[in-house]
C-alpha cells in the first residue's frame, strides 16, 4: 500500500504539471482559453466532430484530474451526453459517472446519446491520452507512454514531453524522456543542427533496436552532419547489439547445455563408470517428470498453498523413484548380462518400450500439464540481456546436481569404493568391496539423477511418455563426445554443445544446425574414439 | 554354374529356407489369382502385399544378420539404409506419376509444385529411368556405409560407440529428410504413386510380381550372404567378431574386411527398402526413425544372430505378431515387444533358431558371439 503523504505530493506535482502544461496550450490548440474541465466536456457535448476534437485539446490541457477518466472513456466508447449538455461516463456494471464532478451521477441522465468519434478525432484522443499517461501517477506507465513516444517519435507529443520532464524525479523515467524529447526533436523542422545531433547522441544512448531504427530514418533523409553523426552512432550501437546478441546466444546456449547436462550426467554415471549401456535412461528421466506431475497434482487437490513447494519435494520423490526402478532393472536385467554390452542396449532398450506403454496405461498418451511455481515465472534485465527466471533455475539447478555428483563420486566412502569397482573390479572384490551390491547402488545413483532431471525438464518440456525418447540421442551424444568415465568431460561437452547448437541455429536453421553437430560429433569420434578427456591406462583397454 | 557351387555350400537349413522360398513364390500367386475368391483358400491381395511386406523385413533382416551375427558390428542405422533404398525406388515412382499428379506438372512431383519450384533439383534427375533408379537403390546406402565404414572402422571404431554413432546417423538423415528444403517431400514423404514399369501400382498382377520379386531377392540375399560367410573371407570375418585385436595381430586387414561386409550389407538393405515401398506405397522420413532400426536388430535376436535363416524367420514372425497385437490388442503390443527384447537376450542369446541348432546338436555353425566371445568382449 502507498502511504498517503507521497501520494498527496504526487498530486500537487500533477496540479504543478497542469498549470506548465496550461502555459503549453497555445502552442497545442492555438488561441488560449484558459477554460475548466468542466466547459471542456461541455463543448464535447454535440455531434461535431470539430467541437468535439477542441473539447478533448481543452480537457488536456485543463490539467484536471477528470480529464483522463473522461478520454479513455471516450476512446472506449463510453462517454455519453444529454440534451442539457451534461457528460456521463458509462461504467461497466451500467451505472453512470457524472464527468464533470467524477462522482456517481445522482440520476440516470435523460436521453444519454455516446460522443462519437471519427478517424480524425481518434488521432487527436489518442495523443491526448498519450500526454496525459505521460504524468500518469504509476510510474510503470509514464515510463511505458515516454518509450511509446520514443517509437512514434510524433512532434506533436513535444510540448507534453518537456512538461513531464520538467516535474519527472524518477531518473530512469528521465532519461526515457530525455530520449523521447531527443526522438522527436530530431525530425523537427524547427530545431537546429545543433540540437539535432545532440538529440543523435542521446538517442544513440539507448543503444537498442528502437534507436537504431530511429536513426536509420535519419540517414534516409537528414542533412550530411546528421547522416554522419548518424552512422557513427549507428555504427556503435551495432556493435554493442552484437555484442549482446552474442551474449545471448551464449546465455542459451549455457542454459541448453544445462539441460543436455542433466540429461546426460546420469547417463555419465551408468554407462561412463559401470559401462552399461541404459536406452532406458531416457524412460528414467519421464519417471522423474511424471513424479513431478503427481506431486503438484495431490498438492492441487490436498495443499493448493503449498504448489510452490511442489517442485523441492519432487526432486527426492523423483530420486528414489528413479533409482529404484534402476536398481531392479539392475538387478532384473542387467546384472545378467554384464560383459555383453550390446546384449544390455537391447534388453535396456526392451525395458524402456515396458516402461514407455507402463506410464501411457496409467496416464494416457497426451501431454501431462506441470506447472511453473511463481518463482520460475517472470525475468530480469541483466546490462540488456534478458534473463528468464526459469533458465536462470535450471542452469543453477544442474551446477547444483553436477557439484552433488562430482562430491558424492569424490568425497564419500561410496564413491571411492565406486571409482574402485571401475578401476580393477577384482581387485576391489579381493578387498571386501561387495560390488554386486555397488553395481546395483551406481546403477541406481545414475537412474536417480535422471529422475531429478525429469523435475527440471517438466519445466520446459512436454510430459508425455514419449519425453525420455527424445533426449535418449542427445545424451548418449554428450558422454560419448566428452569422454566416458569423465563427469568433468560431460560437463564440458554439454556446455559446448549447447553453445555451439545456438550458435548454429540462426545461421543455419534449427534442424540443420542439430544436424551439423551430429556429423561434427561422428566425426570427432573418429579422431578421437574416447572422448574430449580419454581415460588413460590400462584399465582402458581391458 | 555359380548356382550349383552356392547350393553345395548350403546346409540342411539352408535349403529348407531356399524351398520353402520356392514355394511361396509358386503357392501365393497360385492361390491369389487362380483360386476363386469364395474359397477358404483364396490369399486376399491385401495379405499377398502384406507377406511382401515381411519378406522385405526378412531381406533388411538378413543383411543385418551380416554384419552384427558375423562380423560383431551391432548397427543401429540399417534403417537408414533400407529407407534410403526406399527413397530411391519413390523417386523412380514419382516420376512415373507424370501430368497424373494434382498439380498435372509433366515433370516436377505434386510437393514441389506446392512449395513453388520451379525446376526439379539435381538429385532427382535420372530418376524417370528404372535402370537409373535401381543402380541409385543399390549405390546411395552402399555408398553412404562406404564412406561412414571407412571412416569408423579405420580409427577403430567399435562395440557399442559405433552403434551409438549408426544411431546418430539415423538420426541425422531422419531430421534432414524432414526438411522441406532437402527436396524429397519432407514431412510427408514420397506417396500417391501411380504405376511402376508401366503397371499399375494397384493392379492384383503387378502385387503379385512384386510379392514374387520379393521373394527373389529375398533368396538371391540369402545366397550371397552365405556365400559370403561360407567362403574364406567369411573365417576373417567370424574371426574378427570373435577376437578382433587377434585378427589384427595375425596380419589381417580388419577395416578392410568389416568395411566390405558393412556396405554389401547396406546395400542389401537398400535393395529390401526398394521393395518395401511400392508394396506398403508410401515412404516418409520417419522410415530414419533409430526405433525402427532397432526393432530390427530385435527380429535378428529372436531368429538367431548369425544363422542368416533365423533372422528371415525372425523378421517375419515379429512382423506377424506385430500386426496381429496392434489389431487386437494394441495396448499390449509395445509390453510385448519390449518383453521380447529382454526374455530374448537373457534367455535365448542365440535366438530361436540358433537354441534349435544347439539341441539338435548341429554345432557345425559356429556358436553366436554373444556366448563363445564373452570374455573376449570389453
Amino acid at each position: 500500500m502507498r502511504d498517503p503523504a507521497p501520494r498527496r505530493l504526487r498530486r500537487a506535482a500533477a496540479l504543478l504539471a497542469a498549470l506548465v502544461a496550461l502555459l503549453l496550450v497555445p502552442l497545442l490548440a492555438g488561441p488560449a482559453r484558459a477554460q475548466d474541465a468542466g466547459a471542456a466536456l461541455a463543448r464535447m457535448a454535440t455531434e461535431q466532430f470539430a467541437q468535439i476534437e477542441a473539447g478533448i485539446a481543452d480537457l488536456t490541457a485543463s490539467g484536471s484530474p477528470l480529464a483522463l477518466p473522461a478520454l479513455e472513456a471516450l476512446a472506449d466508447g463510453r462517454l455519453y451526453y444529454s440534451p442539457d449538455k451534461s457528460v456521463f461516463i458509462k461504467q461497466a456494471d451500467g451505472r453512470w459517472i457524472d464527468a464533470r464532478t467524477g462522482a456517481a451521477s445522482a440520476a440516470d441522465p435523460a436521453s444519454p446519446k455516446p460522443v462519437r468519434l471519427n478517424n480524425r478525432v481518434r488521432r487527436a484522443l489518442e495523443a491526448a491520452l498519450g500526454s496525459l499517461s505521460l504524468m500518469n501517477p504509476d510510474p510503470a506507465k509514464r515510463l511505458a507512454a515516454a518509450e511509446a513516444v520514443v517509437k512514434s517519435r510524433d512532434a506533436a507529443a513535444l510540448p507534453a514531453v518537456e512538461a513531464a520532464l520538467a516535474k519527472e524525479t524518477d531518473p530512469r523515467i528521465r532519461k526515457a524522456l530525455s530520449q523521447a524529447k531527443a526522438a522527436t526533436t530530431i525530425f523537427l523542422d524547427t530545431a537546429t543542427e545543433s540540437e539535432k545531433v545532440a538529440a543523435i547522441e542521446t538517442v544513440a544512448g539507448r543503444g537498442d533496436q528502437d534507436a537504431l531504427n530511429l536513426l536509420g530514418a535519419v540517414r534516409e533523409r537528414g542533412t550530411p552532419i546528421l547522416k554522419l553523426a548518424a552512422e557513427t552512432a549507428s555504427a556503435g550501437i551495432e556493435r554493442r547489439l552484437a555484442l549482446l546478441n552474442g551474449l545471448q546466444n551464449v546465455w542459451y546456449g549455457l542454459s541448453l547445455g544445462s539441460v543436455l547436462l542433466l540429461a546426460a550426467i546420469g547417463l555419465a554415471i551408468t554407462f561412463g563408470v559401470m559401462g552399461v549401456i541404459n536406452m532406458a535412461h531416457g524412460e528414467m528421466v519421464m519417471l522423474g517428470a511424471y513424479t513431478t506431475f503427481l506431486v503438484q497434482e495431490f498438492l492441487r487437490t490436498r495443499y493448493p498453498a503449498l504448489f510452490d513447494l511442489s517442485l523441492p519435494i519432487a526432486i527426492p520423490l523423483a530420486f528414489l523413484v528413479a533409482g529404484a526402478v534402476g536398481v531392479a532393472l539392475e538387478r532384473g536385467v542387467i546384472r545378467f548380462l554384464y560383459g555383453r554390452p550390446l546384449e544390455t542396449l537391447l534388453a535396456t532398450w526392451g525395458v524402456s518400450l515396458i516402461l514407455q506403454q507402463t506410464v501411457r496405461t496409467l496416464f494416457g498418451a497426451n501431454n501431462r500439464e506441470v506447472g511453473a511455481p511463481s518463482y520460475m515465472a517472470g525475468s530480469f534485465d541483466f546490462f540488456g540481456l534478458t534473463v528468464t527466471h526459469g533458465r536462470l533455475w535450471i542452469v543453477v539447478f544442474a551446477m547444483a546436481v553436477f557439484a552433488c555428483l562430482l562430491f558424492v563420486l569424490k568425497a564419500t566412502s561410496f564413491g571411492l569404493k565406486m571409482r574402485a569397482v571401475t578401476q580393477n573390479r577384482r581387485m576391489a572384490s579381493c578387498m571386501g568391496i561387495r560390488t554386486p551390491w555397488l553395481d546395483a547402488m551406481t546403477f541406481g545413483l545414475g537412474s536417480g539423477i535422471a529422475g531429478i532431471a525429469g523435475v527440471a525438464l517438466s519445466q520446459i518440456d512436454n510430459v508425455s511418455p514419449n519425453l525420455g525418447q527424445s533426449y535418449i540421442v542427445d545424451s548418449f551424444m554428450v558422454v560419448v563426445f566428452g569422454g566416458v568415465g569423465n563427469l568433468w568431460g560431460t560437463l564440458v561437452a554439454a556446455l559446448t554443445l549447447g553453445i555451439a547448437n545456438k550458435f548454429l541455429e540462426p545461421v543455419a536453421g534449427a534442424v540443420l544446425g542439430k544436424i551439423a553437430l551430429l556429423v561434427f560429433i561422428i566425426l570427432f569420434i573418429q579422431k578421437r574414439p574416447r572422448g574430449l578427456f580419454a581415460q588413460k591406462g590400462r584399465a582402458v583397454e581391458a | 554354374m555359380i548356382a550349383s557351387r552356392l547350393l553345395a555350400g548350403l546346409d540342411l537349413k539352408g535349403r529348407v529356407f531356399l524351398a520353402a522360398l520356392a514355394g511361396l513364390a509358386v503357392l501365393v500367386p497360385v492361390l491369389n489369382l487362380a483360386v476363386p475368391e469364395t474359397s477358404a483358400l483364396h490369399v486376399p491381395t491385401y495379405v499377398v502385399s502384406l507377406l511382401g511386406k515381411y519378406l522385405s523385413y526378412a531381406l533388411l533382416a538378413v543383411a543385418l544378420d551380416l554384419v552384427w551375427g558375423y562380423c560383431g558390428i551391432l548397427s543401429l542405422g540399417h534403417g537408414a539404409f533400407f529407407a534410403l533404398g526406399g527413397y530411391a525406388m519413390g523417386m523412380y515412382l514419382m516420376r512415373q506419376i507424370g501430368p497424373r499428379g494434382v498439380y498435372g506438372n509433366p515433370t516436377l512431383p505434386d510437393f514441389m509444385v506446392f512449395l513453388n519450384w520451379k525446376e526439379l533439383p539435381l538429385t532427382w534427375y535420372g530418376f524417370q529411368s528404372f535402370p537409373y533408379a535401381m543402380l541409385m537403390v543399390v549405390l546411395a546406402p552402399g555408398l553412404l556405409a562406404l564412406v561412414f565404414g571407412w571412416f569408423a572402422f579405420r580409427s577403430r571404431v567399435t562395440g557399442v560407440y559405433l552403434s551409438i554413432i549408426t544411431q546418430a546417423m539415423t538420426y541425422a538423415l531422419l531430421l534432414a529428410f524432414f526438411r522441406n528444403d532437402m527436396g524429397f517431400g519432407g514431412n510427408n514423404g514420397l506417396t500417391d504413386f501411380k504405376d511402376i514399369l508401366g503397371f499399375n501400382i494397384q493392379a492384383q498382377t503387378t502385387r503379385v510380381g512384386l510379392f514374387v520379386a520379393t521373394v527373389v531377392a529375398l533368396a538371391l540375399g540369402y545366397a550371397v550372404a552365405r556365400a559370403m560367410v561360407n567362403s574364406a573371407y567369411g573365417k576373417v570375418l567370424i574371426a574378427v567378431r570373435d577376437a578382433e585385436s587377434r585378427a589384427r595381430f595375425l596380419g589381417y586387414r580388419v577395416e578392410r574386411y568389416k568395411l566390405v561386409a558393412f556396405t554389401v550389407s547396406a546395400c542389401m538393405a537398400g535393395v529390401a527398402g526398394a521393395l518395401y515401398v511400392p508394396q506398403v506405397g508410401i515412404i516418409n522420413p520417419s522410415e530414419f526413425a533409430p526405433a525402427n532400426s532397432i526393432e530390427a536388430v530385435i527380429w535378428v535376436a529372436v531368429g538367431g544372430r548369425g544363422t542368416l535363416v533365423g533372422a528371415a524367420l525372425g523378421a517375419i514372425v515379429v512382423n506377424f505378431a506385430k500386426t496381429w497385437f496392434t489389431g487386437a490388442l494394441p495396448e499390449l503390443w509395445l509390453f510385448g515387444l519390449g518383453a521380447l527384447f529382454v526374455l530374448v537376450t537373457l534367455f535365448l542369446p542365440k535366438g530361436v533358431v540358433g537354441t534349435l541348432s544347439a539341441w539338435s546338436g548341429g554345432r557345425r555353425q559356429a556358436a553366436p558371439a554373444g556366448v563363445a566371445a564373452a570374455p573376449a568382449a570389453e
